[in-house]
């Protein structure tokens, strides 16, 4: 399975990985979720403890000169019952356990822990070996192996050619299980990883305003080369600063409006007149130090709620201002409202805005939305603590 | 005569290019107008009646879908409907339904090579509409594939996302009188009409405003019972006496206890046959 992006969910996103997240986005195909590794079904479990115990009985026939078809008979009618006992004993187990205690442990579905492991076994290895004796002699007949073996002298014997196998078969698939079971828990993990990243870096670079910028870009080239080339040069400073945002911590705030003027830019050659923008850093603030494109999820959402939607365009002014200790950033726009603008479209820009801020600064940051005064549009409020320069 | 074509695009740059890069690829086509959103794209087509229509999906006011819808139910009998073709830079979603639909699109960027596909495909079409026997099948076909594009969830409405899950169906219309909620059981509603940024609720009593658009009551509604028969107008199925069908094909509906008539839209005067 391709892992775009795994790992390290605050990693470098390259930009060959947005390409070929987009090509799946482009096609609507994910990684297809990971096919649960099938359980080994019971029965099968039983089949392959057959084939186990019909070997080693062919082994002891064979070193201890005792007759074969005999002792294959007896082995194989234990071999059985101790499968049935335990394997059975533990899926019971597990059951009643993961009942009393729901599952928060991978595996837990099936195995009820060593300590009532270990007590199905003895149980089992007991009860499968004398039902096995007691099979054997009906199918041999005329034999009376079950009451020879329960002697004392051969009990203990019987118990531990069983109960080894027992153990060591238990060992065995119970490590193949969980095994399987974390490696699908990895791959579920992966897998919500990749599509978290995607979600993101799919707000970011937004691909229906991607390709109206090229579609600009390519009428400028022939009919105005060098505004073509401020353009190129305005959609390179966004993508680079988009496909950074998650690897540098902080950047000053005059970078923070240089980014931002570019997006509008962009925004502008496609919009035209329809969008005016204003942009307001006074310079005692432009070394104060922010989360890179913090703002953008807000300047998009006015553009593409507030003023897109509007026939004559309109204004979008972005400010920054000191309030004591705390930076206000504000996003203004004279578009359509908060009203007209829907409701789950807009979220998932807020949300990432807020969680940020809450992983950032928690308490001390807050971002609020409201009706904007005077001319109708939406207001968006960052305020974040001041911080004078940047570390980085 | 030459054939004619309307641009509807917001993006001046993108709509200068698409005409100049017709204006190479298909000399004949004139291109009447271009449109900067919507409600003009409509205007400006049934005033000049151009024979082809691009429409970019996403445009301020109205999108290229609605547009293409009221250009169909109000275009006059006398002229053959243009054809549609619609222009979009990245919705995954119109995409499938246009594909689905067979109707022609193009891509943003626009490159030229696919639209001279386009162009000889639009050419093709139009010399098989003059043929005088082909005129009725050629306009049917134009209105199915547009009925298929409106029934697709999520695309009329063009916000380049699905549907959200399915709203809850409404059982109860909440609106405002003076300082007072009347609740209006949805089952006592004769239709709903679009008002502007109003939706008339009427029943056989009296009727409220509510201030919702229809395009987003609609989906909360059972299409089984209540029945879109215009792009403005919901009729209750079982509320219905009679539809007439004039000499010009014309469909009208008269309602069980009340006295107004409905005007079905040529869109969906094929709801209206008898068994």
């Amino acid at each position: 399975m391709p892992t775009p992006a795994a790992g390290n969910a605050g990693g470098r996103l390259r930009l060959a990985a947005w390409v070929r997240i987009a090509a799946m986005t482009l096609t609507q195909r994910l990684p297809p979720p990971p096919a649960p590794r099938r359980r080994t079904p019971f029965a099968l479990r039983g089949v392959k403890a057959l084939a186990i115990g019909g070997g080693l009985s062919a082994v002891f026939a064979f070193v201890f000169g005792q007759r074969l078809a005999q002792t294959m008979v007896y082995s194989l009618s234990i071999t059985l019952g101790c499968w049935f006992f335990i394997d059975g004993g533990r899926l019971l187990a597990a059951r009643w356990v993961n009942r009393k205690l729901p599952a928060d442990v991978p595996y837990r579905s099936e195995w009820p822990g060593w300590g009532w492991m270990l007590a199905i076994l003895l149980a089992g290895t007991a009860l499968g070996a004398s039902f096995g004796l007691w099979l054997g002699d009906l199918v041999l007949g005329g034999r009376d192996a079950l009451s020879y073996m329960l002697q004392p002298r051969q009990l203990g014997a019987l118990l531990v050619f069983s109960l080894i196998p027992g153990l060591v078969a238990t060992v065995f698939f119970h490590h193949r299980g969980r095994m399987a079971a974390i490696e699908a828990q990895a791959q579920q993990a992966r897998r919500e990883a990749a599509e978290t990243q995607l979600r993101l870096l799919e707000s970011q670079l937004e691909p229906h305003m991607l390709f109206n910028t090229l579609a600009n870009l390519r009428v400028l080239i022939a009919l105005d080369p060098p505004r073509a080339q401020t353009m190129l040069d305005q959609l390179i400073g966004f993508l680079r600063a988009t496909l950074n945002a998650s690897r540098v911590g902080r950047h000053a705030l005059s970078a923070e409006f240089s980014r931002l003027s570019d997006y509008l830019a962009l925004m502008q050659v496609r919009m035209g007149a329809r969008l005016q923008v204003a942009l307001t850093l006074p310079d005692d603030l432009a070394g104060a130090a922010v989360p890179p494109l913090l703002l953008q999820p807000l300047v998009e959402n006015a553009i593409k709620h507030g003023l897109e939607p509007q026939v004559d365009g309109g204004r979008i002014e972005i400010t920054a201002r000191r309030d004591g200790a705390t930076l206000v950033l504000s996003v203004r726009d004279t578009g359509v409202g908060l009203a007209a603008a829907p409701a789950d479209g807009t979220r998932f820009g807020l949300q990432q805005v807020r969680d940020r801020l809450a992983t950032l600064y928690g308490d001390a940051a807050s971002l609020t939305l409201a009706p904007a005064d005077g001319g109708g549009g939406a207001l968006a409020t960052v305020r974040l603590p001041y911080e004078p320069t940047t570390s980085a | 005569m030459n054939p004619t074509a309307l641009i509807a695009e917001d993006e001046p740059l993108l709509a200068a290019d698409l005409q100049a890069t017709l204006a190479r690829l298909w000399p004949a086509l004139r291109v009447v107008a271009t449109a900067g959103h919507g409600a003009a794209a409509v205007e400006q087509a049934l005033a000049l009646r151009p024979s082809v229509l691009f429409l970019d999906i996403r445009m301020p006011g109205m999108t290229g879908l609605e547009a293409a819808q009221a250009i169909a139910e109000d275009w006059p009998d006398d002229t053959p409907l243009p054809l549609p073709v619609f222009v979009t830079a990245y919705d995954q979603y119109a995409l499938q339904a246009f594909e689905r639909a067979a109707v022609d699109y193009v891509l943003k960027p626009v490159q030229p090579e696919r639209l001279g596909q386009t162009c000889a495909r639009l050419q093709a079409a139009l010399a098989r509409r003059d043929a005088p026997a082909a005129a009725a099948p050629a306009l049917e076909s134009t209105l199915a594939q547009l009925r298929d594009l409106l029934a697709t969830p999520g695309l009329a409405s063009a916000a380049g996302a699905p549907a959200a899950a399915a709203p809850p169906r409404l059982a109860v219309i909440q609106a405002g009188v003076g300082a007072a909620i009347h609740m209006v059981p949805v089952d006592d509603v004769l239709y709903f009409e679009a008002a502007d940024k109003y939706v008339r609720v009427v029943t056989v009593e009296r009727e409220h405003l509510i201030r919702t658009s229809l395009r987003e009551l609609v989906p909360q509604l059972d299409a089984a019972r209540f029945w879109q028969v215009h792009r403005g107008t919901v009729v209750r199925a079982d509320a219905i006496a009679t539809a007439t069908r004039d000499e010009a094909g014309k469909v009208t509906l008269t309602l069980r206890g009340h006295a107004d008539r409905l005007v079905v839209s040529r869109l969906y005067a094929h709801l209206f046959r008898a068994m």
